[in-house]
Order: structure tokens, then C-alpha cells, then sequence
């Protein structure tokens, strides 16, 4: 009578959602197998063949010209494309969320669009754009400047790539929380200025911050289209991901994991950061935001 | 201050939200807009503050015209259903916020504005609250902060868009009477927005009843609620019966029976009486209402009774105290004490 008693008071206490140990434990087995062999392993082997040669080795590989080179491009394209796509990004969603007005799905799928063309499409649109049997290229040419295979180009192809990451992630926090907020600072007496440096980026900021992260760790890693603007010249247009490839395709291993370590690493920040940020201000960044 | 709105029509893409609407609101005055949802109060509201522009017609504040001025130039003080607090700053600096924006030749120096916004916190009773943030606080101190807030930078007239409309009935009750409190206290010129009558009924000087868009009837409480000008009137304002009657040698029928009421100056055919179910007397006569009993259910301290009347089936409802010998009885015969004769539509 007691042991009935029991038992259903144990049973009662299991919701009705939840399953045997065996099957949870089934289930988490198969996503922690599955996680080891496509994510940690290889994230064990980048930096196991960066160091296979020792410390020497890799600060050695580091340290040479072209890869300084890398390295400093790849800083300085992340360090113009991000804060263009943040004033971008910032616009775009300002105007979206908060303004009513014709054809604004039509802007939301063209802000998606990067999304869903392939990287190295991209980049032949600029080829295209400013290549040298275009209209555009030897008419700036005439002017000094370049933009295939320089600095430019690569910016332009960075951009683009990265252009959704702060709009997206901003304009359903910003549509979320709606014009009130800005209605009662004018209503208060503040100007344009006013309301969105004292209102709007403060209740946006930790989203902005979260959109500024992935798009940055996107702009570093990008590829594809960059591959294509650059021309690949060592030492003045190849950056980072390009520098590992064309390491790679010479049999120089050592150097390239060295490099693709670099890269790994500051993905490995950007997810610490990212899952810090989510863990702390998770209601100040719009649901579903990540990519 | 002094706010007449004059022949103000809006459109929202073309669809009207107010049809030529003129009030003239007294200075110092607490006047109540009210009407059900989709009656164009809020718009009206919206459009005084200068948060919306009229398609049409003018705004005076005074006697400047406002109509072209924006929001900020207008000095109101705006306070929102949903509080629309700053949730990154502290109580004491959503307070001082209209104060801090202000170009440097008109602004306060910092203890000045601290200074200020300390008493406007005492006037909300929320002293010692200054440093906390809106979320760790109640929705009825929240809207107490609003207040505030909106008092700070001295508005010409205070916009109130359903204030307590977030709120629960108890909390909703209180500060109720507190904004009643200091609106004497300020005399600040007071619109609000609401569709629970009790609240304007109880809260304000004059209301201004709107439906669909136009103004139904501008008064004190006392003279919408006793002499309603419309049907919707006096159907949207208290409890009312309503029943088809037809106007005849002075007299109302229905029927084919005279009810015991003269028709007055009512032009004869058909028309609509409208009484307050608590506004009759039961009497025993053949000139009256008589109807069988439907269903008579206890409220509080009253019996609501149903009667149909006659025999085209229509409802109408009369209180009665809940221990008058009447309420068993399967038919009964009344009088409205108080009635009024609309067209019929």
C-alpha cells in the first residue's frame, strides 16, 4: 500500500515530456559523437600541425614577411568592412523597423541576399563590375584607381559577404521593441541626435555588439569571393585564408596550420564571446538572431 | 494652456481614422476621451501631442497655431500605456532626461536638474527609489515614473494615452484618485485616453465621448450620463435598456398598447426608447411596460431581471433590490422613471 503510494508520487514528479535514461543518454551519445568527429577533431588537428614541428617552428612561420603581410590585410579589411556594415546595418534596420513605406520586403530579401548566392558568385559580379573589358574599371583606372586585385575590390567583396550580419540581427530586436521608447524622448524634447545616441543604441547595444562579432569573425574567414577580386598576389592581396590555401598547395603544412590556427583561434574567441553574451544579455538580442 | 482642435480630419493610407473633429479643451482643465477601440481617441491624442499630423484642419495651443510644429516644440508631456521607460538608465535619470536634452542656453545646471527631479519623485511618492531600474520596479510605479518624467519639463498640456490601461483593477483604482490628487495639486491642463467609463466617469471634469472616427457628445459626467445626446451615448455610457416604441396621439405604444408615457415633442412613427434598468417603477397599471419574466439573476445588491415584451420577443432589462417581493413573480409591469426618445435607425 505504502510502496503504491510511493511510486506514484515518483511517477507523478516525471513530466510527461521527458523519456527513459536510456533513450537521453542514446540520444546525447549520438550528439557528442557526432560533434567529436565533425567539430573537435578536426579543431584538435589545425593546431596539433601547427605545432607538429615545435614553437619555433610555428612563431618562425608566423613571423615571416608574407604572412605578416596576411595578417595585416586581413586586419585592415575586417577594420573597414566592419564598421561600414555597422553604419549600413544600422540604417537598414533603423529604416525597417521603425518606418512603414512601399516595398520594404523587397529590401529585407535583398539584405538576405548575400546569404543565399554562393561567395565566389559574388566576388565575379565585381570582376564583372570592374574588370578590365567592363565600363566601370578603366574609367577609375584612368583616374589611379585600382580596384580588381587591390585593396578596394577586396573590401568590396568583404562587404558584401558580410552585409546581412548586423541588419539581421538588429531588425527584429529593433522591430521587437517598436517606437515608444523614441516617441517619449521626443515627446521629452530630445532631437533626432539625441534620441537615437541616448535611446535607440543603448537599447540595441548588446545586439549591435553580437552582429558586430559575427560579422567580424565572417569578414577574417571569407574566402570565396575574396579568392576571386584579389589576384592572389603574395605579399600585397592575398589575405589570411588565401595565405593558408596557397601555403597548403606548396606541401608547406606546418606553415599553413600555423596560420590556420590563427584563424581557428579567433573563431574560438568570437563563440566564447558570442556565448557570453547570450548567456548575460539574452533578452537584449533578438531571437533566432544567430547564424 | 488653452487647446482648441478645429475641423481636424486624418487618414492612415486613405482609410479615415477622424472625421472632422472640433473640441475645445479648457485651460486646467482633466478631460476624458472615451470610446471603444477603433473610435479614433487615441489619434485624436496623438495628434494634439504631435505624434501624428493631421491630414486636415488645424491645432491651436492658445492661440498659436500648432499644426506645423513638431513634437518637441510643442512642450507636452506624454505618457504611454506601456510606460515607454529608458531601460538603461535609473529612475532618476528617465526623470531628468527632458531636462538633460535641452540645448545648453535653456538647461539647468546638474544640481538644478537633480534637484528637480528629486522633488517630481516625492510628488510620484516614489522617494528613495532614485537609483533602481524601471524593470525592478511595479507597472503602478513604473507609470508613476512616467509621470514624473513627463512633468519635468513643465508640458503646457499633460497627453495620458490609457494610462492605467496595463494595470490591475486594484492598482488602477489608486492611482486613479492619486492623478486626480495632482492634477489639483499642478493644475496642469489634462487629456486622457480611455474606454473604461468608470475611470472617465469618476476621474474627469468633461468628457468627450467618440465613436467611429467623429465626437458623440462633449459634458460633464453628470450631464452624458443623464442626458445623453445619441443612442451610442446612451448605450455606450452606464447600463441601458432600449425597446422599439411607435409615437402616437402624444402618446408611445407598443403593441398596440400605450405604455403611460406622453411622447412630448416627438414627431409621430416609429422610434426608440431608451431607460436605465435602475431608472423605473413597478406599477399595476394597464399603461405599462408589462413583459414575462426571462431570467432574473442577483448582482450584488440588486436583481437584474429580464422581461420579453409583447410578443415580438424583445429583451429589455430593469433592476429591481434583490429582496423585492417582485422578483418572484413570472410577469411583471413597470414605468421608466427616466427615458429618452431617439429616431429609430
Amino acid at each position: 500500500m505504502a510502496a503504491t503510494k510511493l511510486r506514484a508520487r515518483v511517477h507523478r514528479r516525471v513530466s510527461p515530456t521527458s523519456e527513459s535514461p536510456l533513450v537521453q543518454w542514446t540520444l546525447i551519445g549520438i550528439a557528442l559523437l557526432f560533434m567529436a568527429v565533425i567539430l573537435l577533431l578536426p579543431l584538435y588537428a589545425v593546431f596539433h600541425e601547427a605545432f607538429v614541428k615545435g614553437v619555433g617552428a610555428f612563431f618562425a612561420a608566423l613571423g615571416e614577411r608574407d604572412a605578416q603581410a596576411a595578417i595585416r590585410l586581413t586586419l585592415l579589411v575586417a577594420a573597414i568592412a566592419v564598421p561600414l556594415n555597422v553604419v549600413f546595418g544600422l540604417a537598414a534596420s533603423w529604416a525597417i523597423a521603425k518606418f512603414e513605406f512601399k516595398g520594404k520586403a523587397f529590401l529585407i530579401t535583398l539584405i538576405d541576399l548575400p546569404f543565399s548566392v554562393s561567395p565566389v558568385i559574388s566576388g565575379l559580379v565585381y570582376v564583372l563590375l570592374f574588370g578590365a573589358g567592363s565600363f566601370l574599371g578603366p574609367f577609375l583606372k584612368s583616374y589611379g584607381i585600382e580596384v580588381l586585385f587591390a585593396l578596394p575590390g577586396i573590401v568590396l567583396a568583404t562587404i558584401f559577404v558580410t552585409f546581412p550580419f548586423v541588419a539581421r540581427e538588429l531588425i527584429p530586436l529593433m522591430q521587437d521593441q517598436g517606437t515608444g521608447d523614441e516617441e517619449a524622448a521626443l515627446s521629452l524634447g530630445a532631437n533626432g541626435w539625441q534620441t537615437f545616441w541616448r535611446v535607440t543604441l543603448p537599447n540595441i547595444k548588446w545586439g549591435l555588439l553580437y552582429g558586430v562579432l559575427l560579422c567580424n569573425a565572417r569578414a577574417m574567414g571569407e574566402f570565396g569571393a575574396v579568392a576571386v577580386v584579389s589576384g592572389k598576389i603574395r605579399g600585397q592581396t592575398t589575405t589570411m585564408p588565401l595565405q593558408v590555401e596557397m601555403l597548403y598547395n606548396e606541401y608547406n603544412a606546418a606553415a599553413a596550420f600555423a596560420l590556420a590556427s590563427l584563424l581557428a583561434l579567433l573563431a574560438l574567441v568570437t563563440l566564447v564571446l558570442k556565448t557570453a553574451l547570450e548567456w548575460r544579455f539574452g533578452d537584449e538580442i533578438a531571437a533566432g538572431g544567430g547564424h | 494652456m488653452e487647446v482648441r482642435v478645429q475641423n481636424v480630419r486624418k487618414e492612415f493610407d486613405r482609410f479615415p481614422a477622424l472625421h472632422d473633429v472640433s473640441l475645445d479643451i479648457h485651460s486646467g482643465e482633466l478631460i476624458a476621451l472615451l470610446g471603444p477601440s477603433g473610435s479614433g481617441k487615441t489619434t485624436l491624442l496623438r495628434l494634439i501631442a504631435g505624434l501624428e499630423m493631421p491630414t486636415q484642419g488645424k491645432i491651436f495651443f492658445g492661440d498659436v497655431d500648432a499644426s506645423e510644429k513638431s513634437v518637441q516644440e510643442r512642450n507636452i508631456g506624454f505618457v504611454f500605456q506601456h510606460y515607454a521607460l529608458f531601460r538603461h538608465m535609473t529612475i532618476l535619470e528617465n526623470i531628468s532626461f527632458g531636462l538633460k536634452v535641452r540645448p545648453r542656453s535653456t538647461r539647468p545646471p546638474s544640481g538644478e536638474i537633480r534637484r528637480r527631479a528629486m522633488e517630481l519623485l516625492d510628488l510620484v511618492q516614489l522617494s528613495g527609489l532614485e537609483k533602481r531600474y524601471p524593470n525592478q520596479l511595479s507597472g503602478g510605479q513604473r507609470q508613476r515614473v512616467a509621470l514624473a518624467r513627463a512633468l519635468a519639463i513643465e508640458p503646457a498640456v499633460l497627453l495620458l494615452d490609457e494610462p492605467f490601461g496595463a494595470l490591475d483593477a486594484q492598482v488602477r483604482r489608486e492611482l486613479r484618485k492619486w492623478l486626480r490628487e495632482i492634477h489639483d495639486r499642478t493644475g496642469h491642463t489634462t487629456v486622457f485616453v480611455t474606454h473604461d467609463q468608470e475611470e472617465a466617469l469618476e476621474l474627469s471634469d468633461r468628457l468627450c465621448v467618440m465613436s467611429q472616427g467623429k465626437i458623440e457628445q462633449v459634458g460633464t459626467p453628470d450631464t452624458v450620463y443623464d442626458y445623453p445626446t445619441s443612442p451610442f451615448v446612451f448605450g455606450f455610457i452606464g447600463e441601458s435598456s432600449t425597446l422599439p416604441v411607435v409615437v402616437e396621439n402624444n402618446e408611445l405604444w407598443v403593441g398596440g398598447r400605450a405604455i403611460g408615457l406622453p411622447a412630448g415633442d416627438a414627431k409621430p412613427g416609429n422610434a426608440r426608447l431608451f431607460f436605465r434598468p435602475h431608472d423605473v417603477d413597478l406599477i399595476e397599471a394597464d399603461a405599462s411596460l408589462a413583459g414575462v419574466v426571462t431570467t432574473a439573476r442577483r448582482v450584488g445588491g440588486t436583481r437584474r431581471v429580464e422581461l420579453e415584451i409583447g410578443g415580438a420577443g424583445h429583451l429589455v432589462e430593469v433592476d429591481l433590490p434583490f429582496d423585492h417581493p417582485a422578483g418572484e413573480k413570472t410577469r411583471l409591469s413597470f414605468r421608466p422613471r427616466r427615458w429618452k426618445l431617439f429616431p429609430a435607425e
